[in-house]
């Protein structure tokens, strides 16, 4: 029994707008006749085409394999044919195109061989290697591909996991919906989880604006033969990030830099427990998601979305958007992007799709001074200081900028969500951390090839040495091979002596050794920052 | 266009808002300054006003900034007040616009403006003013009750503006020395404090009238905290380490060190706890370092009354602290989520 609830420091309040979606429940969408699948819907390496132009698939069938341990791959959400595999433009920040696979849909949906997997009968890692075969990935919106967190890790037993039905942010509401129709499968997902890591103790946090979930998720608990903790926490942004909730929850901080399963923990979305339940129990791979349309559509809800169908499609399912409207946000309003071209497909990690217009989000006064009112640090839950990040983002005081630990920044939104004089202060962190990472990746090429250089060097003098050997050794009488070979080694020893001593005084950067959740992040990151140049340039 | 960027929501909430708010938290003090001492307060205030916003437009057109959103964003006003408030209300009108003019011009717009400024600007004004101009800035009138003559406004401004009393009046019938100097220069010529506190201008908590400010002013205090405009440690801390280094040695010598009452409400401790020495600009932000701060303006402004050559030690006291600062803030960093200490 959870006897009490921890708190994070700051957080916001911002209005909810969940009610516009959350009253209707999940609506299928009609199956549309073209489909984009981007092969890189996840964070990790890019999945490996298996398919060709003209070929026919099934339903489910698996279109591309999954690449080195983090990656996913990517399934037909209907059957058809593939009529292209080319470069298109995906739900990213970064507004660049990306490499898809089209399909157009055959009108008859007809499945592939379906078979639940005896997974008790089964060796865990084949049950995780099936799961790395299913494409299933983080549903909240990270896409982190799940059977990694999956993999019982004798360094790190998890004893406690999380299922994260907090959904903290404004607007969104598929997590709740999901929960209130289908709990009996999302328990039953964390079941098999459970099963997986041996974790001892489960718990459910989801915030109390949402009572409905919460008690269909009791009752479901109560029908199930998992001892499950269904947790009311409190309504506040970012309440629903894995670290806050984890420390709302437990009262653990997971330290910087490292990962939940490190303290034990592993935190999965309850979207994320179900597509679990889906593929285990009814051999379903991830071919469609629960996607929150609202905004400024004449009919918000959520709905029961095929992945590749385009989100103008989806809008119109949901009646379509306002004449007034000026983009779709995908994602919540705090942490969300906005769309490069409504012709965009869903992918994984569509969660909620907004119609925007200027009165939902007025347009942002010009940025003022910072008045140092600290309001930002009030709601950090981080517990930086982001004026002095911003002070020291602005002046590219980068150095100093890192050691006030900008890298912990989750660049949540709540610091520019209360400034008062408006400054976007998110966009100031992103920058500067793709700045860092650029400086060290310049930093490190640069002595990579010094190093290189190094070993040239080494090499050439070793030549000559060995040159000089040999006519020595024939001017002797080649009697002494031995002390040439000696002589040999020791050179290459004192080369590679040399190059270790170079490799060992540049300086470890904190970027390097990062786990792969932070190096998605960054290249997330970087994506941004071309996107900030380009618009900068227009 | 919205934000370019997420997050695409935001607080209503804008520099203006919160310094119109602490304005408004500066009305019941006002009002109560008017009742105790006359409506000449009035006459500084929009003599400061003004030249507050004159001299803003001025060097911001120097300065080749944009007028529009920073006169509009009222924190000249809020240091043209909070000067006015510091100054005598029969102050000639000429130090009003010296002190308001040193304070926007010098202690603001030249160190960068609006949240650019390391030292208060109110209070840098005050102190040049007590510097160059000691007997101006210590010519108090009496409070109405127990002033000799009573001035009309009309009276008043004669004064303010030509230094002319009406026939057969002095300067001595009109004011009076503060009762913190008068308790400095009695204590020196040792009466004793019970003696003092006799006087007609000492009054129940403080002093006479002026703890009615004082009550007004931490009224105006409370809307602030309540409005969240300021958090509750730099007065917390500033009124608290006054009333504790003045109870102290009240405890061990109440003839010679006046109790924690007296110096919470009299004088500009009141002000300085909610208005002065909460402005965001020239004060730290972390909340620990707010309690240094506030508990460091406590000690020296004690110290000062106490031991000093001026009567009231507030303004010298958060200029002192501003210079700390930096310091205050890069030692008191709260641990970030995620770290050990
Ligand atoms: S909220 Fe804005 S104005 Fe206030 S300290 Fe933070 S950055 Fe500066
Ligand atoms: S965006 Fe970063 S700095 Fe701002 S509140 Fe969130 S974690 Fe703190």
């Amino acid at each position: 029994m959870i006897e009490k609830l921890f708190k994070f420091h700051g957080g916001v309040h911002p209005p909810e707008h969940k009610a516009e979606s959350a009253a209707t429940p999940i609506r299928p969408v009609p199956m549309p006749a073209r489909l984009v699948l981007p092969l890189r819907q996840h964070i990790g390496n890019v999945a490996k085409v298996k398919v060709a132009v003209g070929d026919h698939v099934l339903k489910g069938q698996q279109l591309a394999a999954p690449e080195g341990m983090i990656s996913a791959a990517v399934h037909a959400p209907t059957s058809g044919t593939v009529v292209a595999i080319d470069e298109q433009l995906i739900p990213h920040v970064s507004g660049l195109p990306d490499l898809c696979i089209t399909l157009q849909a055959d009108g008859e949906d007809r499945w592939i061989e379906r078979e639940p997997l005896d997974y008790e009968d089964m060796e865990k890692t084949a049950v995780i290697e099936a799961l790395r075969q299913a494409g299933v990935v983080g549903l909240g919106g990270a896409t982190f591909p799940t059977h990694v967190k999956l993999r019982a890790d004798p360094r790190h037993p998890v004893k406690t996991l999380i299922l994260n039905g907090a959904e903290c942010e404004p607007f969104i509401t598929c997590d709740d919906r999901l929960m209130r129709e289908r709990a009996d499968e999302i328990i039953r997902g964390l079941q098999i989880m459970a099963y997986l890591l041996d974790a001892e103790c489960c718990l459910v946090g989801i915030e109390d604006n949402k009572p409905e979930a919460a008690q269909a998720m009791r009752t479901a608990c109560a029908r199930s033969a998992v001892p499950v903790e269904v947790v009311l926490v409190p309504t506040l942004y970012p309440g629903g990030g894995a670290k806050q909730l984890i420390k709302v929850l437990t009262g653990w901080e997971v330290p910087s830099g490292k990962l939940p399963s490190e303290i034990g923990v592993q935190c999965f979305n309850v979207a994320t427990a179900y597509a679990v339940h889906r593929f285990i129990d009814h051999g379903e791979p991830v071919i469609s998601r629960i996607v929150t349309v609202t905004g400024k559509v004449a009919r918000p809800g959520n709905f029961e979305v095929p992945l590749g169908m385009a989100i103008e499609t989806l809008v119109q399912a949901a009646g379509g958007a306002a004449p007034d409207i000026d983009g779709f946000i995908m994602g919540g309003p705090m942490m969300g992007f906005k769309l490069p071209s409504p012709r965009v497909p869903v992918v994984k990690a569509t969660n909620c799709i907004i119609a925007a217009s200027p009165d939902l989000f007025p347009p942002q006064p010009l940025p003022m001074p910072c008045i140092r009112c600290a309001r930002c640090a009030d709601v950090c839950p981080a517990n930086l200081q982001p004026q002095e990040l911003y002070w020291f983002a602005k002046s590219q005081n980068f150095e100093k900028a890192r050691d006030y630990h900008l890298f912990d920044c989750i660049e949540c939104g709540c610091c520019s969500y209360v400034c008062p004089s408006h400054i976007p202060l998110v966009q100031y962190y992103r920058y500067a951390k793709s700045e860092i990472i650029a400086l060290d990746r310049a930093k490190q090429a640069a002595n990579l090839a010094r190093e290189r250089n190094q070993l040239r060097l080494a090499r050439i003098e070793r030549e000559k040495q060995e040159r000089q050997a040999r006519h020595a050794q024939k001017a002797m009488g080649a009697k002494t091979d031995t002390a040439a070979d000696e002589a040999k080694k020791a050179i290459i020893a004192a080369a590679i002596e040399r190059a270790k001593a170079q490799k060992a005084a540049v300086t470890p950067q904190n970027t390097d050794h990062l786990p792969p959740e932070a190096q998605a992040e960054i290249a997330r990151i970087e994506a941004r920052r071309s996107q900030a140049m380009e618009q900068q340039k227009e | 266009m919205m934000a370019m960027a997420s997050p695409y929501l935001s607080e209503q909430t804008s520099v203006s808002m919160i310094m119109r708010k602490v304005l408004l938290a500066l009305v019941p003090g006002i009002a109560a300054y008017v009742w105790v001492y006359g409506s000449g307060i009035l006459v500084s205030l929009l003599l400061a006003s003004v030249t507050a916003l004159v001299s803003e437009a001025v060097m911001l057109k120097l300065r080749g900034r944009p007028l529009r959103p920073f006169l509009l964003d009222g924190s000249a006003l809020v240091t043209a007040w909070l000067l006015a408030l510091a100054l005598p209300p029969i102050a000639p009108w000429w130090l009003v616009v010296v002190g308001t003019l040193f304070a926007i011009v010098v202690a603001k717009q030249l160190y960068g403006g609006l949240g650019y400024n390391p030292f208060n600007p109110a209070m840098v004004g005050y102190a040049v003013l007590l510097i160059s101009f000691p007997v101006a800035m210590t010519q108090w009138p009496a409070p109405l009750e127990l002033a000799q003559a009573k001035l009309s406004l009309l009276d008043q401004l004669r004064y303010i503006f030509g230094r002319v009393l009406p026939s057969g009046l002095t300067v001595d019938a009109i004011s009076s020395a503060t009762p913190l100097d008068t308790l400095k220069t009695q204590l020196k010529l040792h009466h004793g404090m019970a003696d003092i506190m006799a006087a007609p201008m000492f009054g129940t908590l403080g002093t006479k009238g002026g703890e009615i400010v004082a009550g007004a002013y931490l009224l105006g205090g409370v809307y602030l905290l309540w409005q969240r405009i300021i958090t509750w440690h730099v007065p917390v801390a500033f009124l608290g380490m006054l009333a504790l280094l003045a109870s102290g040695c009240h405890l061990i010598d109440a003839d010679r060190y006046a109790g924690p009452l007296f110096h919470l409400f009299s004088g500009a401790a009141m002000l300085c706890a909610f208005f002065i020495a909460t402005d965001p600009v020239s004060g730290p932000t972390t909340p620990k370092g707010k309690l240094i701060f506030g508990a460091g303006i406590g000690i020296l402004t004690w110290v000062i009354r106490t031991w000093g050559g001026y009567p009231d030690g507030v303004a010298f006291a958060v200029l002192l602290m501003n210079i700390c600062v930096p310091l205050i803030d890069a030692y008191t960093q709260p641990r970030v989520f995620g770290h050990e200490k």
